[in-house]
């Protein structure tokens, strides 16, 4: 296989409260020989609350994302749902209406810029499944995660709208399940994996967003799940952080860790501690790290 | 013609007499030709007689037979029955669209969908002239205005699908926002303002929106209610309706950011959203952010800057200067 290269589009939280999102993802890359080139230019996606206020403003903004992508003539990848989406959302809107594109390039020549959309947009847990595949990166797990039952949260914005995410069933979705018995773990299945965490209601409905995670981990717990993965940033956040306010307000004990999808991953190839960042947790997840 | 086993799992209930629903097993050798309203009918008349759903058109526009088969949004009349054994495998689980609101069967009571159809005055309101000399007449690009909403039949299925409407009893729901928009935007309409200021309400209003899109997903009229609550959103801003408060000034607050770092300040961002007061309910989320390091104590202080900057941070700013549509 010739080596896969791609444009990393982090995102703001990888590059803030979620630091080990971006060094585990990084370690697997390196681990995988994947070469990932840092989009330095790339401004905030709006995380969809921009789009609630200046669509305009959200698609000229993205572009100029995309455009830098464009310019190394790479796919971008992401590694956060909400990145992804909204980044897919400005690609179907201006490839689908010549006049909004016109306008946006109006405003990025400005700046000597082109949206041309000759790049794909796809988050990295489908650049590992589709591009490096399943069968290799089981060939390279030096730790199995055998012992462990993991239950995948795919995260809204992975799976919903269905026509801009192919291949995956909103319903039944299965690409986490399957990376999960790649690396040798047992994936629980419960009804709550492709449900909504709550996150982007979090300060203005903070019920709302407290019952939906706590549904959902919940739901995992009582299947027997030893820990979540998914693939969301702000999912990570909603449910990592949150777990003490989240049991008072369902009346439930819920203790449990939370892992960002390249931790987990990055935990079966044998990646250093430091690295998959366990210590940037606030509900416990370092007793999962194995013994040195 | 096709014909394949399949099994049916069946929510069975009877408030009047049940204290608990049921599930009832029914195997059915279904064909290629059926609809999911097909199956349902064949368990009323071969296997039932007391099985109860509601059906009326059968084409797909008066929105009575509205079910969920394995967690999806169906209009029954308008879904294969092999194309849902294709998605999900020969075990087919129907369910009403809202267990909870079940009366019997398939049949939910559904008033908290039209009270909150009724809520956002889902017609026109205008002076009528008794004697008018010709049509009231609308252009072809105020008709486009209304993208598709019109085409809403008041099914359900993206309220019963909606996660806020289980958690919040006063949150409109996908299906009235859809209406709301619809004659909000009408040309011929004198209640703009009042329907985007009862939207706006916080509660029941489209900021307690979570961004599921779990109501695009459902809808069998492939409307996608979540394009019109956007479209609300952004129309809030343009009528001058929005008034500052904690979800407007999150929105907004996303520009304040991107001008200042490319990157969204975090920790601004709270601070900005909720004002200093605010903070209080915070306090302890943030101790522990910053005990784990995700966080630094001096984060979102305004003459601290420890925000991670965009490479070419001048662009972001000159293209926000010159694209910004709107304001709050």
């Amino acid at each position: 296989m010739s080596q896969l290269r791609y444009a990393l589009y982090t995102g703001c939280t990888a590059k803030q409260s979620t630091p080990e999102l971006l060094s585990s993802t990084l370690a697997v890359a390196a681990k995988l020989d994947i070469e990932l080139t840092i989009l330095e230019e790339a401004s905030c996606c709006g995380a969809s609350h921009l789009q609630d206020f200046d669509p305009f403003l959200s698609h000229v903004l993205n572009a100029r994302n995309i455009c830098y992508a464009e310019k190394l003539g790479l796919t971008m990848v992401t590694i956060c749902n909400t990145c992804q989406l909204n980044l897919a959302m400005t690609k179907e809107a201006l490839d689908s209406d010549p006049t909004l594109k016109a306008r946006v390039n109006e405003k990025l020549k400005e700046v000597g810029l082109e949206y041309k959309g000759t790049v794909a947009i796809k988050h990295f847990l489908y650049a590992l499944i589709d591009d490096y595949t399943l069968e290799a990166i089981s060939q390279k797990v030096t730790t199995p995660l055998s012992h462990f039952n993991i239950a995948p949260f795919y995260g809204c914005h992975n799976i919903r709208p269905s026509h801009l995410h192919k291949g995956e069933n909103p319903y039944v979705p299965n690409s986490l399940d399957n990376l999960i018995v790649a690396l040798e773990g047992k994936a629980v299945d419960y009804a709550s994996k492709n449900k909504c965490c709550g996150f982007h209601v979090e300060l203005q409905a903070n019920h709302t967003s407290e019952i939906l995670a706590g549904n959902a981990m919940i739901d995992a717990i009582d299947n027997n799940a030893d820990m979540v993965v998914t693939p969301c940033p702000l999912c990570h956040l909603k449910m990592d952080t949150y777990q003490d306010n989240i049991s008072k307000t369902t009346g439930r004990d819920i203790n449990i860790p939370i892992l960002h999808m390249p931790q987990m991953v990055a935990l079966a190839l044998g990646c250093s501690a430091d690295e998959i960042g366990f210590k940037y947790h606030v509900s416990k997840a370092t007793h999962i790290m194995p013994k040195a | 013609m096709h014909t394949k086993k399949v099994t049916l799992k069946v929510f069975r209930f009877n408030a009047k007499t049940d204290y608990l629903p049921y599930y009832k097993t029914y195997e059915l050798e279904v064909s290629d030709h059926e609809v999911m309203l097909d199956l349902l009918n064949r368990i009323k008349w071969e296997y039932d007689g007391s099985f109860s759903y509601r059906r009326s058109c059968r084409h797909g526009i008066c929105g009575a037979c509205g079910i969920k088969v394995n967690g999806k949004s169906i209009l029954a009349c308008k879904e294969n029955a092999f194309e849902m054994t294709h998605l999900f495998g020969d075990e087919l689980i129907l369910e009403p669209q809202s267990k909870k609101r079940a009366i019997k069967d398939m049949i939910i009571d559904k008033s908290d969908f039209w009270a909150k159809h009724e809520a956002v005055t889902p017609y026109v309101v205008a002076d009528i002239d008794e004697h008018p000399e010709h049509e009231n007449q609308i252009s072809q690009a105020q008709l486009a205005q209304m993208l598709d909403a019109d085409y809403c039949i008041q099914c359900g299925a993206c309220h019963y699908a909606c996660p806020v409407i289980e958690v919040n009893d006063e949150f409109f729901g996908p299906a009235a926002f859809v209406a709301a928009y619809r004659f909000a935007i009408d040309s011929r309409d004198n209640a703009t303002h009042e329907r985007l200021k009862a939207t706006a309400q916080m509660g029941q209003g489209v900021w307690d929106c979570v961004k599921c899109f779990e109501c695009q997903e459902a809808c069998p009229k492939d409307i996608a209610p979540i394009e019109k609550i956007t479209r609300l959103h952004t129309m809030q801003f343009e009528h001058k309706v929005a008034v500052p408060n904690i979800a407007t000034r999150h929105a907004e607050g996303f520009v304040r950011s991107i001008k200042k770092h490319g990157f969204l300040d975090e920790a601004d961002i709270v601070v900005y959203s909720e004002g200093y007061l605010g903070m209080y309910k915070h306090l302890k989320t943030a101790y522990k952010m910053i005990k784990a390091g995700k966080i630094h104590w001096n984060d979102g202080l305004p003459w601290v800057d420890n925000v991670p900057k965009s490479k070419n941070l001048e662009e972001i700013a000159k293209l926000i200067e010159i694209s910004q549509t709107n304001k709050l």
